[in-house]
């Protein structure tokens, strides 16, 4: 099986994290470290790219959720780009898009977090 | 129900990290034989790998298998994921509510079966002796079915 990857890139006043791989136990694990690792730097707004994330367990998303609690707690931001469609309805099942945002590509991510958005 | 031919394809797996995934690219390869959309191939696969997931998680099941039955029909395919376990009674599964576990703090799990519903037409819990079969079926949609659709299975 592919190894699980995280890959992260920091701007001035958020980070984009791109994962690779499915993300079940495991991989939400590491996608939740790779997060405070960031907030422990001072970056709160974060953007998760899950274009080469295909597929997202119950057990990885619960995680993620957990992710969701801290930003929340911290007054930060997050949100979600480049979902599959599946991925993207199983989100909205479990009500994540409640508390992060959605977005088609990184690209209009980064210009909405950047505030170059009309979103 | 019953319309047209049917063809079963038995699998059984052992209940090991991951096996989930291989699972599902079983259920992807069967759902593209049957001309699901590429939207409801996905579904399919998400949804198997949580009724595996669930078994693997609360069956406690001694032999710890999960034996699975795809039954491709012309308009639809069913999938039964069954485990040889303790079983679990339906009504006491509590409806998640992720607003209610963050003002809470509590478990932030239990989503699987939830997910399964949303994501299959009909789902049905019956209990075995022993254990658990989930039973779920996904209809093709209309303007993907057609006469031998799936003369490939």
């Amino acid at each position: 099986m592919t190894e699980f990857k995280v890959n992260v890139q920091k701007f001035n006043r958020f980070a984009v994290i791109r994962s690779h791989g499915y993300i079940n136990n495991l991989g939400g694990e590491e996608i939740a470290r790779e997060c405070r690792n960031i907030m422990d730097t001072g970056l709160n707004e974060l953007i998760l790219n899950l274009q080469e994330s295909t597929i997202v367990n119950s057990i990885g998303i619960s995680i993620l959720i957990e992710i969701i609690e801290e930003i929340l707690h911290k007054n930060g931001r997050l949100a979600f780009s480049n979902l599959t469609p599946t991925v993207a309805k199983t989100f909205k099942i479990m009500g994540l898009l409640q508390f992060a945002e959605l977005f088609e590509t990184e690209q209009t991510a980064i210009q909405a977090f950047n505030g170059n958005s009309t979103s | 129900m019953n319309t047209g031919t049917r063809k079963d394809i038995y699998i059984t797996v052992p209940m090991i990290m991951d096996m989930e995934l291989a699972v599902s690219k079983t259920a992807e390869a069967l759902a593209l034989m049957s001309h699901f959309s590429s939207d409801q191939v996905d579904e399919i696969r998400h949804a198997v790998i949580e009724a595996c997931i669930n078994a693997m998680e609360h069956s406690d099941s001694p032999d710890r298998k999960i034996y699975l039955r795809f039954s491709v029909f012309d308009d639809r395919m069913e999938i039964r994921v069954r485990d040889r376990g303790h079983g679990f009674d339906i009504r006491c599964v509590e409806k998640p509510d992720l607003r209610r576990k963050l003002e809470t703090g509590s478990r932030k799990r239990g989503w699987g079966l939830m997910l399964i519903n949303n994501l299959m037409d009909d789902v049905k819990i019956e209990k075995e002796d022993p254990g658990i079969s989930v039973i779920m079926t996904k209809q093709i949609t209309p303007e993907h079915s057609r006469e031998g659709a799936h003369d490939g299975v």
